[in-house]
């Protein structure tokens, strides 16, 4: 996914640039048709893949075992494992003003027939919504009277395989909304499908509509828009940050009221989707249905925003779709080592109230989990595994051998303070000889003139230069997370009694009881997350595996 | 939770003796002994039967699960203190399936249910081991939740500051500050300050749970053993006399005026050849070093000059040889003891001032590591403030046993005996 949005992507941003490597995050702006086609060349191409298109409208099998899927054409696909991944189709309803209808998205029918075949599951299902902003076409946009936003001057690519972007790189354009737009918002604000009370399904808190930010921020009088192009040569715009559920003609009325919009067609109204999902604490940490054998779940159907959540459970649950199908276990990301691992912990222990947004202070292990060290993180496991490809495994062997080579040289190499002042670094006059690796995550040393004067380094690259300063930076908080990390694990370890009668534990709330005995979580950290879960019960938790240890013992 | 009982009241005979049962079936198995007792929290007078036996005539009570001190449905029965009545309900509460609580089970129940935090539980430890008016009022404090409201209120304070360093963070492409606002350093500073002042009232907390050590040191024979014989036989609620630990010091422990005081006669402070006595002559001064005052008394009113610290008191014995003056003491008349009596007090009771609701050490670290990472925030990258925001966070949280518990519970759950 990471070489195709390079090869896709047109604008690459990377978040919090001034801020620490731990929090920076790369961003970019994918050329919809060069993504489209990307991804179906590498797909089509990939040995022992067959891609076929069609309507799923049922599940074969039991409702304990799903067997493959029946196509809208009454054939069948048999297959071990299943992944369903329904996006915003699964009952999708989407509103414009007071006028709504069965759709999946804007121009597709929405998936009823699966929305059936699904309910002999018996999974516990509700309703979430999402937005979208009305598209405009580039051309009618006055493009000269606003100020253009470029991307990085040195872009940063998500995939380690490459080193630049592909593709020709674009601006965005950036208006704002103004008092006239509030106004006409405000006054419309009733036929809006949101207020107007039409859908009943929960938006995310973190993407409010413009009807939203008008009431809610009401003392604010301009909100920032993004004019993003959909591709180099489509001339479709996504104005970011205006999406809206009000009658076309109201759409019509505020967009023509921002600078630089004034004549600004709109090509596809914004809408509301509301849609079905799967209340993903019934999942594991496989993403496999816990009642279901044979059947995992995806994307937004579990929650999560249809984004950069929905990939990376869609690594999850294809990859321990295929284990399961080769009969192998199942591999669970920890908390620790990924953010993926943080997501699909929270989920199948926490569940959601509205889609789903990856932060990064969801993380407890922040500090190690950085794009810079994602490879050394992960690429292991994926080897281990067998889904990393031999190119990827030869450039991860040439970067983790470059990296522990440098990183044993930085902390062989030491200075004292004398010598570092004859280097022209001002360090304490403690007598104390510091590393070249302390050196290097000392905010006050500048690395380049560090690096530039110890001919030892001269042939260490830039980036594994980076990489070492990043690693020498968060080191004393890494050592104390590495301590925590620890403990998490042997947490996520300990093994609660699937089979428990938590009803007959006494000093447990009756609620607590029975969430226990719904969620059956497998592990103490799975049942920590538990919503209204005290540290007293967990100590009961504890007690009791070790007072059933202490009785087999 | 399975049945558990003991005796609440102290072992042997005595007016009643209270037998408390903790467990899911505590009010039936009363009940079986008793008769049926319909409403909860009232005291019903019996007759305990057994097989048409009449054993004694008792007092019973039961509290519904979630309205108990253990959180578990609670049954208590009071009996004639006669340890024979008590030995037989024993045995037919073992009949009807219920088991001797272990140490500090009834307590360890109560934190497992929710209804105590850590801070109470060390705070009821304290309360039941008070033996003056000031140990009372402490423990008093730290059981009734003080410790746990106010870290509440800390802990609101660092949610805010987090929320504004996180909105910074994770929200960088939305129309949000971007440097870290003036109100988290607020935050923090205010929080640290307040952590502060709770760290400054630790020690005279400490003194007054463990009591104050006042050593009485001078040369041989200036009357210090006979002053401390004088003490002892004065009309002051005397707690104890124990042979020190070492042969060389004696303590008389005592309750002056709500504070616990321990007097040491460090008798034997003298020359010596004998290695023994040298090494026991050596506890004793180092006893009188760490001691909160000393008391030198002396023939002619000097003091131990290697001994001697700021604010101790220099006294003249033998006032009845001397004649009565304002800075002598008389073990033979009694002249000059209350008013030694009042000056140790008053000394003492200025290191009281202040004191926190933090007594034990324990919580004093977690107070220091929450301390220490709110230390020169300023100018930290965001990600480390963060960090730091987290850190002094956990630390609160074990504060009052929210995480971690599991490493010291056994420790002090083990250490006292409650509700027994």
């Amino acid at each position: 996914m990471g070489r195709i949005a390079d090869k896709a992507g047109i604008q690459f941003r990377l978040l919090n640039r001034r801020k620490g490597p731990a929090v920076q995050g790369p961003r970019a702006q994918m050329d919809r048709k060069l993504y489209r086609e990307t991804a179906w060349e590498m797909l089509s191409s990939y040995p022992g893949v067959e891609l076929i298109f069609g309507e799923v409208t049922a599940f074969t099998g039991t409702d304990r075992k799903v067997t493959g899927v029946q196509m809208a054409d009454g054939s069948e696909i048999a297959g071990i494992s299943t992944v369903l991944t329904t996006g915003t189709f699964l009952n999708g309803v989407i509103h414009v003003g007071d006028v709504s209808r069965p759709a999946g998205r804007w121009g597709n029918d929405a998936s009823v027939g699966l929305a059936g075949s699904l309910a002999k599951f018996g999974l516990p299902m509700s309703r979430l919504k999402t937005g979208t902003p009305p598209r405009l076409d580039g051309g009618t946009i006055n493009w000269s009277a606003l100020d253009m936003q470029p991307g990085d001057d040195d872009p940063v690519v998500f995939s380690y395989l490459n080193d630049r972007p592909y593709a020709k790189q674009i601006s965005c354009g950036i208006t704002h909304t103004n008092e006239a737009t509030h106004k006409i918002i405000q006054d419309n604000l009733h036929r809006s499908a949101m207020y107007g009370g039409h859908i009943s399904g929960r938006g995310p808190r973190y993407c409010p509509s413009i009807e939203d930010k008008v009431v809610r921020f009401a003392e604010k009088t301009s909100h920032q828009i993004f004019l993003e192009p959909e591709g180099l040569d489509d001339s479709t715009v996504y104005p970011n940050g205006i999406s809206t559920s009000l009658p076309v003609e109201v759409q019509e009325a505020y967009v023509h009221s921002i600078a630089g919009l004034e004549n600004a067609v709109i090509l596809q109204p914004g809408y509301a989707v509301e849609y079905d999902f799967v209340d993903p604490t019934c999942l594991r940490h496989s993403l496999q249905v816990g009642s279901v054998e044979g059947l995992f779940l995806a994307g937004q159907i579990n929650g999560t925003t249809g984004y950069e959540e929905a990939a990376g459970q869609g690594l999850v649950a294809g990859l321990n779709a295929a284990l399961s199908a080769q009969d192998r276990d199942a591999h669970h990301f920890s908390r620790t080592d990924s953010y993926i691992g943080v997501m699909i912990d929270d989920l199948v222990t926490r569940g959601v109230t509205e889609p789903y947004r990856m932060f990064t202070s969801r993380a407890e292990f922040r500090l190690s989990l950085r794009a810079d060290n994602a490879d050394r993180r992960l690429t292991p496991v994926g080897i281990e595994l067998g889904c990393v490809g031999s190119e990827r495994r030869a450039h991860f062997a040439k970067r983790s051998a470059a990296y522990s080579a440098a990183r044993s040289l930085a902390e062989g190499l030491k200075f004292s303070p004398n010598e570092l002042s004859d280097l022209g670094f001002k360090v304490r006059l403690d007598g104390q000889k510091r590393s070249v690796f302390a050196l290097l995550g000392m905010a006050d040393i500048d690395r380049d003139v560090l690096v530039a004067s110890i001919p030892e380094l001269a042939d260490v690259s830039r980036e594994t230069v980076s990489q070492l300063a990043n690693d020498a930076l968060y080191h004393q908080y890494a050592e104390r997370q590495d301590r925590d990390a620890s403990a998490i694990k042997a947490n996520e370890a300990l093994t609660l009694d699937p089979n428990a009668d938590y009803s007959n534990v006494g000093g447990l709330s009756a609620e607590l009881a029975r969430k226990l005995g719904e969620r059956r979580p497998q592990t103490l950290a799975e049942a920590s997350k538990i919503e209204g879960m005290t540290p007293a019960a967990l100590t009961l938790l504890i007690a009791l595996v070790k007072s059933k240890v202490r009785m087999s013992a | 939770m399975d049945l558990i009982f003991a005796e609440a009241t102290p072992p042997g005979r005595g007016g009643v003796s209270v037998i408390r049962l903790s467990g899911d079936a505590a009010r039936s198995t009363a009940e079986a002994l008793v008769g049926p007792m319909k409403t909860a929290r009232r005291a019903y007078f019996r007759d305990l039967r057994v097989e048409d036996e009449t054993i004694d005539q008792v007092l019973a009570i039961w509290f519904a699960s979630g309205q108990s001190f253990t959180g578990e449905e609670v049954a208590e029965l009071h009996l004639h203190g006669a340890p024979v009545i008590a030995r037989r309900v024993h045995a037919e509460l073992f009949a009807r399936g219920a088991r001797l609580a272990e140490a500090g089970e009834f307590t360890r129940r109560a934190f497992l249910n929710g209804r105590m935090d850590l801070a109470e539980i060390e705070g009821l430890g304290d309360l039941l081991a008070a033996e003056t008016e000031a140990q009372r009022r402490l423990a008093m404090r730290a059981t009734s939740g003080e410790l746990a409201r106010r870290t509440e209120e800390w802990r609101s304070w660092l949610i805010e500051a987090g929320a504004f360093v996180e909105v910074s963070v994770d929200f960088a492409d939305e129309d949000v500050p971007d440097e870290v606002p003036e109100r988290v350093y607020e935050l923090t500073e205010r929080l640290r300050t307040s952590i502060e002042v709770e760290i400054k009232g630790f020690s005279a907390a400490e003194r007054i749970r463990q009591g104050f050590e006042v050593a009485i040191v001078g040369p041989p024979n200036a009357g210090k053993s006979s002053l401390l014989n004088r003490i002892a036989k004065r009309d002051v609620a005397i707690v104890s006399t124990v042979a020190g630990t070492t042969r060389d010091v004696l303590e008389l422990r005592l309750d002056l005026k709500g504070l616990s005081v321990t007097l040491l006669d460090t008798a034997g402070l003298r020359e010596s050849e004998d290695e023994v006595e040298i090494a026991g002559i050596e506890r004793a001064r180092n006893r009188a070093v760490t001691a909160d005052l000393r008391v030198h008394l002396s023939d002619d009113g000097d003091s131990v000059p290697d001994l001697f610290q700021d604010g101790d008191i220099v006294l003249k014995g033998k006032a009845d040889l001397v004649g009565s003056q304002e800075s002598a003491v008389s073990a033979v008349t009694g002249a000059g003891v209350a008013n030694l009596l009042d000056r140790i007090y008053d000394l003492l009771s200025q290191k009281t001032a202040g004191a926190g609701i933090v007594s034990h050490e324990r919580q004093l670290n977690e107070l220091h590591s929450a301390a220490a990472s709110l230390q020169d925030l300023r100018g930290l990258p965001v990600e480390i403030l963060a960090e730091e925001l987290r850190k002094c966070g956990h630390a609160l949280d074990r504060l009052l046993g929210r995480i971690d518990a599991e490493d010291y519970l056994d420790k002090i759950f083990s250490s006292f005996c409650i509700g027994k």
